[in-house]
């Protein structure tokens, strides 16, 4: 990684207008600010329905400064591509293309189009922001959703099925640039989009985005609760580069750290009301697994 | 050039002149000749413009929409199941206002699979918003593509020039390739009102109210219903310019000059068969027959279905005793959608001819010459004709 960027290297100027609709506490407000940031004026977005559509305003009014193209549900990636084709048949190409889905935009009735995209190596940036239900229609499971998460779909038992891992399907195209970062580590995050910035093809950054209102916590707590995620080593912060493969950043320091409780991320959340004991211990088992095996990957 | 091709040939070559920026389609038959020929224009260099092998129709013209919003000239093609697969970016292309061309190469719609030609593909997306324009032969399949550019481009709104699936697309026929240059004299380089530019931010198709809201600037903007009412209207103003865009092509190429509706022996008809695309050449034999036979019957054919020309059906139909429509589509459970345009088209008018309808050549079936010759005699001579219903003809069981 390029020197990090620290609160006093960042850039000063703000791409986001200050009153955005989102809600209070939400992560998707600190991604979207420091993305924007990262990716600079010289860009172009690609929103599809989600809480992006509503955090950028409503028409007449815009809260972003960017050309933001509001675009069909299941059409982000073939969008971000139709933006490319034509910069390249006008001759600039120096503008970076950016789309920005949520998880059911990514995971579930997006993933064709990205496949698509990702197999034909268009050269943009594919942010998901993910916060793991869908949101802007009111917190129904999506591909996201991890097991035993309480929504408005999965009322009483919590989701049955474990989330589908989008990065690893993303790495299983073969493209050049993969990273999982978080709202709660925007510093992080921008370097990630900094960096793939000027990486070829199709750049996938999958980001852990808390919402107070899915995820039923008090708004203040929204960085606490995203890095607990990171800290219990549930979510994991990595890059893969050109195949290759990497901690990065507070997960790194994570293999010479106590990982805290996985109980103590569920606890924050209301949507894990419905974890018995016996299947937090079972989730603790698999992290520890996990964590074991990426001890072993790093030696 | 006169040339000997496929009405795909055409439609690809049409698209060429016109120096279009970006294409994006996925394989359909029988659209696929033609996008496979435009891939080897850009593939041999022939053409200056990205070709992207989309994963779906949906993502066809979802690039299609989003090069158009960044400012390039943008084509797809389809066809049937395709064109319904895009349904949905169909409407949002009418609605975003981008001048979008596609060629819809018509077939029938699954289920059961067919993929033989009927027009119920694009005949059942008349309602989204583009502008419908049908050819009749493959002179008239590039002459369209080429002019549909121009009107996009000049009314901000996305056009589908239709042509029959097989009967044109696979068929050979003579036909003139205008020469690049005086394509270029005829159709601007593109153009849009805004396209998407980091110095020039706008956040496009964003959220819209039921209400008024003011922006920025403290000026009123318009909401949803004054947006959507504004398509309604630049759609009913665009067979005007498309009459303009006609002539203009008619003075440079000497081709052209009924964009809207074309006549075959209706001044002193008494009946007028109506149809749309390669069919309305069909009936012009039958009616050669009927004519010999001493009556007197013509052939009204519509170029344009969707905005429909009312106007000019009113003036071409209103004065003959019989109209006779036939047609290669419906609107299940009522009728034929022509054929219900055209008396809605014809209810103002004090006095009305009779209407009768007639669906045919559903999901390739044959139509014959001496079927077409039957039933047209038989609608012409009939002291009962039978109006308000369709009726199948050519059926077996």
């Amino acid at each position: 990684m390029n020197a990090k960027t620290d609160i006093l290297s960042l850039p000063e100027e703000e791409l986001v207008h200050p009153g955005s609709r989102a809600c209070s506490g939400c992560g998707l407000s600190i991604v979207y600010r420091i993305g924007l940031k990262a990716l600079g004026r010289d860009s172009i977005l690609v929103v599809p329905p989600s809480c992006l559509t509503v955090l950028q305003g409503l028409y007449p009014i815009a809260s972003t400064k960017l050309p933001s193209l509001n675009v069909t549900f299941a059409s982000t990636a073939a969008a971000a591509t139709g933006v490319l084709a034509a910069l390249k048949a006008l001759n600039r190409e120096h503008t970076t293309v950016a789309a920005w889905a949520g998880d059911g935009g990514t995971a579930d009735i997006g993933i064709q189009a990205l496949s698509g995209a990702c197999e034909r190596g268009e050269n943009f940036i594919f942010i998901c922001y993910d916060n793991e239900a869908y949101m802007n229609t009111g917190v129904q499971r999506s591909g996201t959703t991890p097991q035993g998460v309480l929504t408005t779909t999965t009322p009483f038992s919590g989701k049955l099925q474990v989330s589908k891992d989008v990065p690893a399907i993303i790495a299983a195209h073969g493209v050049n640039y993969i990273a999982t970062a978080s709202a709660s580590y925007p510093l992080d995050l921008f370097d990630k989009i900094v960096k793939a910035k000027d990486i070829q093809g199709v750049k996938y950054i999958h980001v852990h985005t808390p919402c107070p209102s899915g995820w039923g916590f008090e708004p203040q707590y929204a960085v606490k609760v995203g890095r607990l995620a990171v800290e219990s080593g549930l979510y994991d912060l990595y890059e893969i580069e050109y195949s290759e493969w990497r901690l990065t950043g507070p997960s790194k320091r994570l293999l010479k750290k106590k990982r805290l409780p996985v109980e103590e991320y569920f606890k924050t959340q209301n949507r894990f009301k419905g974890l018995s004991k016996s299947r937090i211990s079972e989730i603790q088992k698999q992290v520890d697994e996990k964590w074991k095996g990426y001890g072993d990957r790093s030696k | 050039m006169h040339a000997i091709e496929s009405g795909n040939f055409a439609a690809a070559t049409g698209v060429k002149l016109a120096r279009v920026q970006v294409i994006a389609a996925y394989p359909i038959t029988p659209q696929t000749p033609l996008t496979e020929k435009l891939s080897e224009y850009v593939e041999s260099g022939e053409l200056d413009s990205q070709y992207i092998p989309v994963e779906s129709e949906h993502s066809a013209l979802s690039v299609c929409i989003a090069a158009a919003s960044t400012g390039a000239r943008a084509f797809t093609a389809t066809s049937s199941n395709g064109l319904l697969y895009m349904s949905e970016q169909v409407h949002w292309a009418a609605g975003a206002r981008l001048p979008i061309v596609m060629c819809v190469v018509n077939r029938g719609i699954g289920a059961p699979w067919t993929v033989w030609n009927d027009q119920q593909d694009s005949m059942s997306q008349r309602d989204n918003g583009w502008i419908q324009l049908y050819a009749n032969d493959h002179q008239q399949i590039i002459d369209t593509v080429i002019k549909a550019f121009h009107l996009a481009q000049d009314v901000s709104i996305p056009v589908m020039v239709c042509y029959d699936g097989y009967l044109l697309s696979h068929t050979y026929m003579p036909f003139e390739i205008p020469s690049q240059e005086k394509v270029d004299s005829f159709l601007p380089a593109f153009s849009s009102h805004y396209h998407l530019d980091p110095d020039n931010p706008a956040n496009l198709n964003s959220v819209t109210l039921p209400d008024l809201r003011v922006n920025v600037h403290g000026d009123m903007a318009p909401a949803y219903m004054e947006i959507r009412n504004a398509l309604h209207k630049d759609l009913r103003g665009s067979i005007g310019v498309l009459e303009e865009i006609d002539e203009k092509y008619k003075t440079i190429f000497g081709r052209g000059g009924c964009p809207i509706t074309e006549e075959y022996l209706c001044e002193d008809a008494s009946f007028i068969a109506v149809s749309i695309g390669s069919l309305s050449y069909h009936l012009r034999d039958v009616v050669d027959t009927l004519r010999g036979e001493g009556i007197k019957v013509g052939v009204l054919s519509l170029h344009l279905y969707r905005p429909f020309p009312d106007k000019a059906i009113i003036k071409a139909l209103k004065r003959c005793e019989r109209i006779v429509v036939f047609e290669k589509a419906l609107s299940y459970g009522y009728g034929g959608m022509l054929y219900g345009d055209i008396k809605s088209a014809l209810y103002d008018c004090d006095e009305r001819p009779l209407v009768q309808s007639f669906i045919l050549g559903i999901g390739g079936r044959e139509i014959k010459t001496r079927d077409l010759y039957e039933v047209l005699k038989e609608a012409c001579r009939t002291s009962k004709p039978k109006t308000g219903e369709s009726i199948w003809i050519g059926l077996k069981l």
